[in-house]
Formats: structure tokens, C-alpha cells, sequence
């Protein structure tokens, strides 16, 4: 790749394969699984499998986007399970407990959650600990956190707004897909229509050249991992909004995993530099769609993992340097033969 | 060099005595905690977490890290299970079958990472999934076991008698295999050449290769080495459970890595030992041993502090390291 390809069309052509992937997966359904693409229309939005994918598959997606940053640093933020569950908790006991108006409650959670990015941002980049270790922290003891303010039960709540985020539509499509919407434009316009963007790459492709040319690298790993941190309580509120309660125990599982995946499948390599909002996106979806796939298909929740699992290791395999250097010398000897 | 070992073997010297603090805090604090009881249910319930947490010390001080490892658990005592109680093997062969898998486990994910340059991170990450899926499509329920060399020769006649107190200590076996696999694990990192090759490749893999080190080779010897570990780990639950629960052990690998960053094996690779990882985890159990004998406390406070205690032996790593840099540029 050369320094003169316009960025547009870089950014098109890493994300080739996760769109492939995507077409492939559905192309599949569509052969094997009659009624997957139904839609019905029933009080002004649509029912059905692909509608439920986007509904769920935004939550991920939303998550995603903040790793997506994180990542692009070079780091990884293995708390924002941690942080769905907390922010959860803190919605569900504010809501019930407290007695706080649904606003407030909710605007609490995201503040929690950006404290815990904050939090991450800070052991990262001032006292300089390994971003796996810094946000493992706060895995294990935040999930501890969460079940401290609910005291261990489960909260259900009587909460129509709340409720309404993850069960009722916007424009036809679940809310969570106008929010999933919004943010994704919104961090589009932070980090490409300023120097953030610039700097973020800079820091994740070489963190010590970033520094010695100026670029103020504390704070933009602080603003990353709080941005993370804020979509990871987002996601925590839509989360506990689907079943109008907050469990702390199970809220956010394999939250981090997923979203991850949906962005190492989008394209942005886990060394850092270069990153991709849509590729991150499609990402997400296609990780909804093969678990939606897997499960309609008789392969129980805690089996499905597996086969996910398999499709990460290829991913991951097509990334590596040394398969690609292989795959291209197999190509250029098939073509002079 | 002086140095050198200094700053490798404070944060194991603030383990010990981290571990002899809490232990004459527990005993000045609740009657009855300073007992030979107290101690071997320490050592029972703990056992497993030794074992995996010494794979896990290795692969650490090579500079990686293994989040596999509570499936790969959950999965050698389901496979186990399985084996013996419905298709008849008998537990022996059983084992041999489970620690072959999960030799096998620990190679491949450990080709993938030297080989292939893919993070350590993302690709135990992806075993994880893979080995939690598999322990599920293996059975998808607990199973007991049943089978008499289980229930009463392992169990019974080869528990040790010791007469200690008034009634003696029955020791079972899971504590002996864990004192063995210590001693084993603590002469292969000391005097044997794989053991220094891994302190060497975790400092500077670059300088490793220079000297002549077969660096890939080593970093997927200490990645097999995690997975033999973690089924043996698997293998000691079961027996500790007396049953295989594919839904088990969910987040030891993270007790697992808490205890070995604890015991003072820094993470960027290098440095460490398992007798500090043995430390390490008998601090985990003591904070939960006084959690429980406090009685008011609810049991998530173990994950808070172990959190916490996690990032006070980080800090001080970092601590260390900067000091250690800073004298290093004086001189």
C-alpha cells in the first residue's frame, strides 16, 4: 500500500472482506433458513430476524466503536463487560432504590462509565502498565463493584422510558440502532474532522515518535479510554433496558469478547494505527448474524462460542504477516506459471 | 547484575510478607483461624489453582499471557468425566487421554503465536471460546463420578494420614500432586536449560535470538507446558469436585494471572518464580479464608481486593522499574 492512495479508497478496500464475509453469511441464510429476510410490519416498526440482528448487533456495535479507538492506540480495554454491568447496576438501583428521575439515572451510569475509562486511561498512560493488565483490573474487581451496589440480587425495575430504549422503535428500527447511528457520526466528526484521528494513529503506530513530535499522548490515550468507557455504559443501559432489570452477575458476559472480534473482522490490526469505524460496524453485525445463524440452527448458547472461536483464528491467520507474505508468494508463482 | 536480582526479588519478598501479614491478621483477629484446618483447607481448596497458575507462571515470564486457561480446565474435567463414567475407560487412561489434549491445545495455540505472529492475547482468547464450546459439546451438563478407583482408592487410600492435632490431617492426593508438579516446575525454571531459555526470551527476545536461542521453539514449549498444566489443573477439580461441569472455572484464568502477577512475576516478562505463584495463591485463598471467617463481608468483596491487590504489585513493579532506571542511568 503507497502513500498516494487516497484515503476514501483505502478505507473502501479494507472493507472488501468483512462485507464479503457478511454477503457470504447471509447468502447462506437466505438458501438454508426460510424466513430469515421476513419483515413485518406491526404498530408502525418492523418485526423479524434481520431487525432483531440490528437491534442486538447495535449494543455490540456501540461497544465496538470505543474498542475500535482503544485498539487503534495500540492497547485493548478488557473492562467494558465490567463497565456494562456497573452502569447497569447503577440504572436499575438509582431507578428502584433511589427513586431518581430516569434522566438522572442514566446519565449517572454514563458518568460512572466514563470515570471507569478514565480510570483505565490513567493506568495506561501515566503509570504506564500493560493496557491487557491495567483494564483486567477493572475486569475482575468491577464485576465485584456491580454486584456490591445491587447487593448480589437481581433488579427489576417499572421504568417505561428506560424500558422503552431497547424495546421500542425509532423510525421503524429499535432505538438502539438510532443510537448506534449517532454515536458512530458523532466520533466520525471528533476524530476525522480534527487532528484526533491523526493523533491516535500516530500514537498506536509508534507510540515514542508520537511523543517526540509533540503530540500530546496522555491525553489522547485518556480521551480513548474514556470514550470506550462511555459506550461500554451505554451498552450496559440498553443492556439492562432488553429485560427491565440489572444483573450484575451476567450483564456485559463476553461483552469484551465480541466487540473485539467485531474489530480485528473489521480490519483495524491489533498493533494499532490505522482504524476503521465502518469496517468495525460491519464487524459487529457479522458477529450477531453467525451467533443469530448458530442459534437457529439448533447449536445451543453455550456451544456457539466454538465456531465463533474457529472464525477469529481465521481472521486472524489472513492478518498475520508471515500467511499473507505466503498467500502472495503462491500468487505471483500461480501467475508466472 | 546486583541490581539485577534485587529488583526481581523484592516484589517476591513483599508477597511473603504480605502472605505472613494477612496470615497473623486472620489468627490476631478470629479464634480459631491459626489452625492446622485452616491451613489444609487452604492447601485443598487451592491445590488446582496452583497447578494451573505454575503453567501460567511460565508462560508469563516468557513474556505472554494465556487466557485459556479456565476453559481448557472446565473442558479436561468434562472430557474426564465423559470418559470414565459413559464410555467406561478407566480414570488413568482417562488422564493420559485429557493431558494429551490439552498438550496438544497448548502446542497448537502456541505455533499460532510464535509462528505466526498472531498476539498472544487474541489467540488464547479465541482457545477460551473454543475449549468452553467444546467442554459444552461434550456434555452439556455436570456429571458426577462415580467410579470406584475415583471415589475410594484416589480419594481414600491414597489421601495421606497425618498425625497431626488431635484427630490427624487427611491430606488428599490433589495436594501431594500439587507439591510435586511445584518441585518439579521450580527445577525446570532454575537448572534445567529451558527454564533459563524462557527467563531469557521474556527479557529481550531480540537478545535471546542474538545468542543463539531457539525463540520460537521456547515460546511454544512454555505455551504446551500451560496447557499440560491447566488439564492437570482440570484433572485435580474434577477429583476436588468429584464431577466434570462444563460450566465451571469460569474466570480462574483471571484468578490464575492475579495470583501469578501477585507472586511478584512481573508481566513484561523476565523475572518471577513459582514459589512466589505459590505465594501468590495462597494470599487469594487467605483473603477469601478471612472473608468467610468475617462472616458480615459478601463473597464479591474477594474479587474487589484481589483487584486491588493486583494493581498495588503492578504499581510496584512499575515502581521498581523506574528506580531500577533511574539508578542505572547515575551509574
Amino acid at each position: 500500500m503507497t502513500l498516494s492512495t487516497p484515503s476514501w479508497h483505502r478505507g473502501l478496500r479494507s472493507l472488501v472482506w468483512p462485507v464479503a464475509a457478511l454477503a457470504l453469511l447471509l447468502a447462506f441464510n437466505a438458501a438454508f433458513m426460510p424466513g430469515f429476510f421476513a419483515l413485518e410490519a406491526r404498530d408502525g416498526r418492523l418485526y423479524g430476524v434481520l431487525v432483531d440482528i440490528l437491534n442486538h448487533g447495535s449494543r455490540t456495535a456501540l461497544v465496538a466503536l470505543g474498542m475500535t479507538l482503544v485498539i487503534a492506540t495500540g492497547g485493548v480495554d478488557l473492562s467494558v463487560g465490567a463497565v456494562a454491568a456497573i452502569a447497569g447496576a447503577v440504572t436499575a438501583t438509582l431507578l428502584v432504590e433511589a427513586q431518581v428521575a430516569w434522566p438522572l439515572a442514566i446519565a449517572e451510569a454514563v458518568a460512572i462509565g466514563a470515570c471507569c475509562g478514565l480510570w483505565n486511561g490513567l493506568c495506561v498512560s501515566v503509570f504506564k502498565l500493560q493496557p491487557i493488565v491495567a483494564t483486567l483490573v477493572l475486569m475482575v474487581a468491577g464485576r465485584g463493584v456491580a454486584q456490591l451496589i445491587t447487593g448480589g440480587s437481581i433488579i427489576t425495575f417499572e421504568s417505561a422510558p428506560v424500558s422503552a430504549i431497547g424495546n421500542s422503535a425509532f423510525l421503524g428500527l429499535p432505538i438502539p440502532v438510532t443510537m448506534l447511528a449517532l454515536a458512530a457520526v458523532g466520533l466520525h466528526l471528533l476524530v476525522r474532522r480534527s487532528a484526533m484521528g491523526l493523533y491516535i494513529e500516530c500514537v498506536g503506530d509508534n507510540p515514542v515518535a508520537a511523543r517526540l513530535a509533540g503530540i500530546p499522548d496522555r491525553a489522547v490515550m485518556m480521551t480513548v479510554y474514556g470514550l470506550c468507557g462511555v459506550l461500554a455504559a451505554v451498552a450496559g443501559v440498553i443492556e439492562c433496558s432488553y429485560i427491565k432489570a440489572a444483573d450484575a452477575n451476567n450483564a456485559g458476559a463476553l461483552l469484551e469478547l465480541d466487540a473485539i472480534l467485531a474489530v480485528v473482522i473489521g480490519g483495524t490490526a491489533l498493533s494499532g494505527g490505522r482504524f476503521s469505524f465502518a469496517g468495525t460496524i460491519v464487524g459487529a453485525m457479522l458477529m450477531q448474524t453467525l451467533t443469530k445463524t448458530l442459534y437457529m440452527h439448533d447449536v445451543s448458547a453455550e456451544i456457539a462460542p466454538a465456531p465463533k472461536a474457529l472464525v477469529v483464528i481465521v481472521v486472524c491467520l489472513l492478518q498475520a504477516p508471515r500467511v499473507r507474505a505466503w498467500m502472495a508468494g503462491l500468487w505471483s508463482r500461480g501467475g508466472a506459471a | 547484575m546486583k541490581l539485577h536480582r534485587w529488583v526481581s526479588l523484592t516484589p517476591v519478598l513483599a508477597t511473603c510478607v504480605l502472605l505472613v501479614g494477612l496470615f497473623a491478621f486472620g489468627a490476631a483477629s478470629y479464634p480459631n483461624f491459626a489452625s492446622v484446618a485452616v491451613v489444609r483447607n487452604l492447601l485443598v481448596d487451592n491445590a488446582f489453582l496452583v497447578v494451573a497458575a505454575i503453567g501460567m507462571t511460565f508462560v508469563i515470564i516468557s513474556g505472554g499471557i494465556d487466557l485459556s486457561v479456565g476453559a481448557v480446565m472446565a473442558f479436561s474435567a468434562t472430557l474426564a468425566a465423559s470418559l470414565v463414567e459413559a464410555h467406561g475407560l478407566h480414570p488413568l487412561a482417562a488422564a493420559a487421554v485429557v493431558l494429551a489434549v490439552g498438550v496438544a491445545f497448548g502446542l497448537a495455540q502456541g505455533v499460532l503465536i510464535a509462528m505466526l505472529d498472531v498476539p498472544p492475547f487474541m489467540v488464547t482468547l479465541a482457545g477460551m471460546f473454543l475449549a468452553r464450546g467444546a467442554a459444552f459439546a461434550v456434555h452439556p451438563q455436570s456429571r458426577g463420578v462415580t467410579h470406584p478407583f475415583v471415589a475410594t482408592t484416589l480419594n481414600e487410600t491414597l489421601s495421606l494420614h497425618l498425625p497431626i492435632g488431635a484427630r490427624g490431617v487427611v491430606i488428599p492426593p490433589t495436594v501431594v500432586v500439587m507439591f510435586v508438579l511445584l518441585a518439579l516446575a521450580w527445577v525446570l525454571l532454575r537448572h534445567v536449560r529451558f527454564g533459563r531459555a524462557v527467563y531469557a526470551v521474556g527479557d529481550d527476545a531480540s537478545a535471546a535470538r542474538l545468542m543463539g536461542l531457539a525463540v520460537r521453539r521456547i515460546k511454544i514449549g512454555a505455551y504446551a507446558l500451560c496447557g499440560c498444566t491447566s488439564a492437570i489443573a482440570g484433572l485435580l477439580f474434577a477429583l476436588y469436585q468429584q464431577s466434570g461441569d462444563p460450566a465451571s472455572c469460569k474466570g480462574m484464568e483471571l484468578d490464575v494471572i492475579a495470583a501469578v502477577i501477585i507472586g511478584g512475576t512481573l508481566l513484561k516478562g523476565g523475572a518471577g518464580s513459582v514459589l512466589g505463584t505459590f505465594a501468590g495463591v495462597m494470599i487469594l485463598g487467605l483473603i477469601q479464608t478471612i472473608i468467610s471467617f468475617q462472616g458480615d463481608l459478601s463473597s464479591w468483596w474477594t474479587r474487589i481486593v484481589a483487584g486491588g491487590l493486583v494493581l498495588v504489585f503492578l504499581l510496584l513493579h512499575r515502581g521498581i522499574a523506574v528506580m531500577a532506571g533511574r539508578v542505572a542511568r547515575l551509574a
